[in-house]
């Protein structure tokens, strides 16, 4: 396949055929991937599975050993200041430590771009407000992921790379920052985004690819991964006090039979497809040669 | 396709404006830094000024010989330390892999840290020659002593800085560059002639000193500080000021070296 389509020069990302190896190991092995402009495109794959380090070749932080990759139609390798003007990354290990507040880290950051937004806005797209004159030490876990995301966008980046920016989040600060998400989308901003949290990737992606042992092994959208459009329906129900369970491609047809053979409700009823969680397992959890 | 130019990023040196501003303000609102690196080499001062006023001859105290010493020794904290351990934390902790994600030009980087370095070390020196001249009567220099001074202090500064920023490449974080780089500034202090006359160290604690630019840096402040009746108790009986130029100098293209080969942007990869 690499051989046989060049990378999309008009994608926000196109990969073909990368390779990173550690020693002697492939960390990434014959990766390819297309994401369009205006997508929030998902990344899953367990620990170890080259994540990271696809996402870092892309960020033009790590050199690739073999492959063909174009970011905004410039290969990472020979990114210049422009390109980074057009990138926005939050790292997986978040920004270190400093004495200054949130609103000065803000307006030293937004001086490195040519058409910054206005550091007070983004604070306030991120909650942080009543925090724009504290410093990173005083914020909360969430707090600071939420500056992160900040200082990732305030140089109006195009396209945005996310590197687990929820991790250690509680559920609440999860689905803030997920609105936050939405609104970035709602600005234009393409997205990549690394999540160990499949709820995660089937709220905000429109497409999701899966990675393991270095390659993508399947993109779709979240509810067709997998096959899981297709999989059959699981019901369950109780009869004769055991509890029954049943796999079938029709489940209204089934359904209605078996509410004509019990008198009134049918006991326990239950009807299921496959999570996101259950064919990811699966995919991952399958060699892939 | 790219919409943005070239043309419409900050300049350059509007962006160095940026990073000083920065720099200058992780230095000065961080009070480890500041009592480390500012109030240390004072309170030495005012500690040895007080215990040990003895004469040295020619009715020059001990005091007068500890000012180009201890001056000597703040220039060091100001730069190779401040540097080593700064610049190790920022690389440890993703401060430095997040600029390089940026548009940031990466001189801007480095001018920033320079003007931290020049600032700091312009404070010490004035805070220490002022203590020195209202509580211990200490002369200050005069005509071409402040032309040496300047040159000795500034070719010295920029010698350690560069050394402290490849030193900061060795270290795993900051408080392991802290481990590493006191107990050997420490050391170099007490062999380069900064809390003792250097002519009482022993001859091959001198050979060693004179490897590295304490030593150098401390011999050209005494020039400036002594009356040249003292030259004759330095190794060489002389100031030899065209040697410390010369080693500083040195120091300054080792340093720049091994910066270029040595940095990065981001800890080891080790996946």
């Amino acid at each position: 396949m690499a051989e046989q389509t060049p990378p999309d020069p008009d994608a926000a990302i196109s990969v073909r055929g990368l390779v990173k190896r550690y020693g002697d190991r492939n960390a990434v092995d014959g990766l390819d991937l297309d994401i369009r402009r205006g997508e929030i495109f998902a990344l899953l794959g367990p620990n170890g599975a080259g994540k990271t380090t696809t996402v870092e070749v892309l960020e033009g932080y790590r050199q690739r050993d073999g492959g063909e990759v174009r970011v905004l139609g410039i290969d990472p390798a020979d990114g210049g200041r422009s390109w980074k003007a057009e990138l926005g990354i939050v790292l997986q290990s978040g920004a270190g430590d400093s004495q200054l507040t949130c609103l000065e880290l803000l307006r030293a950051q937004a001086a490195y771009y040519p058409d910054p937004r206005d550091p007070a806005e983004v604070l306030e797209l991120v909650g942080l407000t009543e925090k724009a004159g504290s410093r990173g030490r005083t914020l909360s876990g969430g707090q600071r992921r939420r500056l992160d995301v900040a200082l990732g966008i305030v140089g109006r980046p195009r396209l945005l790379f996310l590197d687990e920016p929820t991790t250690g989040f509680d559920p609440e600060a999860r689905r803030q920052f997920w609105s936050l998400i939405r609104s970035l989308r709602d600005l234009g901003t393409t997205m990549l985004l690394t999540t160990h949290y499949l709820d995660e990737a089937e709220e905000l992606a429109d497409r999701v690819g899966v990675i393991t042992r270095g390659r993508l092994v399947e993109v779709a959208v979240p509810s067709a991964l997998g096959g899981r459009g297709q999989a059959p329906a699981v019901v369950s129900w109780s009869e004769d006090g055991v509890r029954r369970t049943a796999e079938t491609g029709t489940p209204t047809a089934f359904v209605a039979e078996l509410a004509a053979r019990f008198p009134g409700e049918v006991p326990d009823l239950a009807v299921a497809r496959p999570t996101l969680e259950d064919v990811y397992l699966r995919m991952i959890g399958e060699p892939v040669v | 396709m790219t919409a943005t130019t070239e043309r419409s990023l900050p300049s350059v040196a509007a962006v160095c404006r940026t990073r000083a501003g920065v720099e200058l303000r992780e230095f000065f609102r961080q009070r480890e830094s500041v009592v480390f690196t500012l109030f240390f080499p004072v309170i030495l001062l005012l500690v040895f000024g007080a215990v040990l006023d003895y004469d040295l001859g020619s009715g020059v105290s001990f005091t007068q010989y500890f000012m180009a010493g201890v001056i000597a020794a703040g220039i060091l904290g100001a730069s190779l330390q401040n540097m080593a351990i700064g610049i190790a934390t920022e690389r440890s902790d993703g401060t430095l892999k997040g600029l390089a994600g940026t548009p940031m030009p990466k001189s801007a980087y480095f001018v920033g840290k320079v003007v931290q370095v020049f600032v700091v070390t312009v404070a010490i020196v004035v805070i220490l020659l002022a203590i020195g001249a209202v509580f211990y009567d200490i002369d200050l220099p005069s005509g071409t002593g402040w032309l040496t001074f300047a040159w000795v202090a500034a070719l010295g500064s920029a010698a350690c800085t560069l050394l402290g920023i490849a030193i900061s490449s060795l270290a795993r974080n900051g408080r392991s560059a802290s481990a590493t780089v006191t107990p050997v500034a420490l050391v170099l202090q007490f062999i380069s002639g900064v809390f003792f006359q250097f002519s009482e160290v022993p001859t091959w604690l001198q050979t060693v000193a004179a490897v590295f630019p304490l030593k150098w840096m401390a011999q050209g402040l005494r020039s400036v500080f002594l009356p040249d009746a003292l030259a004759a108790q330095e190794p060489a009986g002389s100031w030899e000021l065209g040697r410390v130029a010369l080693v500083l100098a040195a120091w300054c293209v080792i340093g720049l070296l091994l910066c270029v080969r040595t940095f990065r942007w981001q800890d080891r990869v080790d996946r």
